[in-house]
């Protein structure tokens, strides 16, 4: 198994540097994909980069060559064109030619390694910086607004408030139309779930006042919005009071007086 | 479940494994990498056409200034997201303290250290940025050290200390300016007569030559890098970590 040029030979050996970095890529779309926690997988997302970027630096390593900054005797401005001006001067020649830099013979060409994967690599970290700096701020968001990080929990939240609130005109128009269309022709239906709560409501509003469409559409709109609402925010309530937060209406008030006795303490702090 | 998203990940490392056969050994002379035509052009061609030591930095900033310019235009369209994101959702404060919020007095041995520290940091900062010519470095090196130092200030004080030197629309302020900067080089040396980003044409307004025109351009193009990332650095640290309220914070 470990004869010359077996597999194993080949990868642990001269080839080291793929196996860390498919172990660290795959460490990042392991977390990727399974985890849960949207954090979990930010941190999955930066090893994912990481892998990248070490595969991109690890390739352009070269045997017998140095980082692509040019020594000092290839250097423009270096020691060695200075020394030779200075020579040159005290033998009373012409001094300008040397300041050019003179092209590297194929050689010494050979003593740098490859620039661009050093550039491209830096390049990767910064747009990586703004680009997790800005998923985190999208999950500050999301924890703000729904109180949660976790994928399930967050699917499920977001399941509800679509429910509760139909946002798109369209689709307001499509349950409209379908509403209408079981109520005339079953005009009891069953009380069940939020949804059909609204729907009750709607045939017997119909029944009783032979108005304009207007007003019966804009009853229409406002009690099914208005009693799904009642209902189904018990569970929410209860379960954000977990997190220590209460009902919108007294926020305000007790943020601002937060806001005036916390800044005299900073000015008598400072 | 969780186990189900093993068989693409073993599937995805068995491939890659199974592909790094191919690939260059460790350190390969030959690899293609190394040998490229591309590698060699710009390993003889940085000293002759731009007098820059640092081949990376004249790749990044010259041979790929366009790449570059809107490498930074990303980083200030992600400050300016993170701004909007998190702008007013800092609304839901409520007036009780959450349990890791504690009122505490800046440390006195921390703030006397980071006094001591912050303006060394900074002229690193500025060493980095201003070096990076001929030694590791350059506007995006030198930009994240100098937004480190502000954020070692607000780090060891609270972050009012450090708005108060670098404020939200000032930070913007300076971000933008950092864009400018490196388009309005780009303009002008349009407007002199070469491509967008040719610096060689601001010969007709600098008193040097071809090539030191490029090497000072560049210079130039790198402070405008270093602006917008020390900007974009603290302002993504001052919303991230107050959610936006930018009060309090760690």
């Amino acid at each position: 198994m470990f004869e010359d040029g077996a597999i194993i030979n080949e990868l642990l050996i001269e080839r080291l540097n793929y196996i860390i970095y498919v172990v660290l890529l795959l460490i990042g779309l392991h977390a990727m994909i399974s985890k849960q926690n949207l954090i979990k997988k930010l941190i999955g997302m930066s090893i994912f980069q990481t892998a990248i970027i070490l595969f991109y630096v690890s390739i352009a390593v070269k045997d017998n060559a140095t980082i692509p900054i040019y020594k000092t005797e290839h250097d423009p401005h270096g020691d060695a064109a200075k020394a030779a001006v200075l020579d040159l001067n005290r033998s009373g020649e012409e001094t300008k030619a040397f300041y050019a830099p003179v092209m590297l013979k194929p050689e010494e060409t050979q003593q740098y390694s490859n620039p661009l994967p050093h550039v491209l690599m830096l390049t990767a970290i910064v747009v990586g910086v703004a680009t997790l700096g800005l998923a985190l701020a999208l999950c500050l968001r999301i924890q703000q607004g729904y109180g949660t990080v976790e994928e399930d929990e967050l699917l499920v939240k977001i399941e509800r408030s679509d429910a509760r609130y139909s946002q798109s005109p369209l689709a307001k128009a499509k349950n409209r139309r379908r509403t209408q269309s079981r109520n005339t022709r079953k005009p009891r239906t069953s009380v069940k779930s939020t949804k059909s709560i609204g729907k009750s409501a709607k045939p017997l509003e119909s029944r009783d006042s032979t108005k304009t469409k207007k007003t019966t559409s804009k009853s229409n709109l406002s009690q099914p919005k208005k009693k799904p609402a009642s209902t189904s925010r018990k569970p929410r309530s209860s379960s954000s009071k977990v997190e220590g937060s209460k009902p919108t209406t007294p926020k305000a008030p007790a943020k601002k007086a937060s806001e005036k006795t916390r800044a005299p303490k900073k000015k008598g702090a400072e | 479940m969780k186990w189900i998203s093993l068989i693409p990940v073993v599937g995805v490392g068995v491939l890659l494994l199974f592909a790094a056969q191919d690939f260059p050994e460790w350190g390969d002379p030959q690899s293609p990498a190394s040998q490229s035509p591309v590698a060699s052009h710009f390993i003889n061609n940085t000293g002759v056409d731009t007098e820059v030591p640092n081949m990376v930095t004249a790749v990044l900033a010259d041979y790929r200034g366009f790449d570059t310019m809107f490498e930074t235009v990303v980083v200030f369209i992600a400050g300016i997201a993170v701004l909007a994101i998190l702008k007013g959702s800092g609304g839901r404060r409520r007036g009780t303290r959450r349990a890791y919020e504690v009122e505490a007095e800046p440390d006195i041995i921390v703030t006397h250290t980071v006094r001591l520290m912050v303006p060394v940091i900074q002229i690193f900062a500025f060493y980095v940025l201003a070096h990076g010519h001929v030694s590791p470095g350059g506007g995006f090196q030198g930009g994240v050290v100098m937004g480190a130092s502000f954020i070692l200030v607000a780090l060891a004080w609270d972050l009012d200390h450090a708005l108060v030197r670098m404020s939200l629309p000032r930070c913007m302020a300076i971000a933008a300016a950092g864009i400018i900067i490196y388009a309005g080089i780009g303009f002008l040396s349009m407007f002199l007569g070469g491509e967008f980003l040719d610096y060689a044409e601001l010969e007709k307004v600098l008193p040097v030559s071809r090539e030191m025109a490029r090497y000072h351009a560049m210079l130039g193009v790198e402070i405008g890098v270093g602006f917008t990332v020390t900007s974009i650095m603290f302002a993504l640290y001052a919303n991230l970590s107050t959610e936006g309220r930018l009060k309090g914070g760690l």
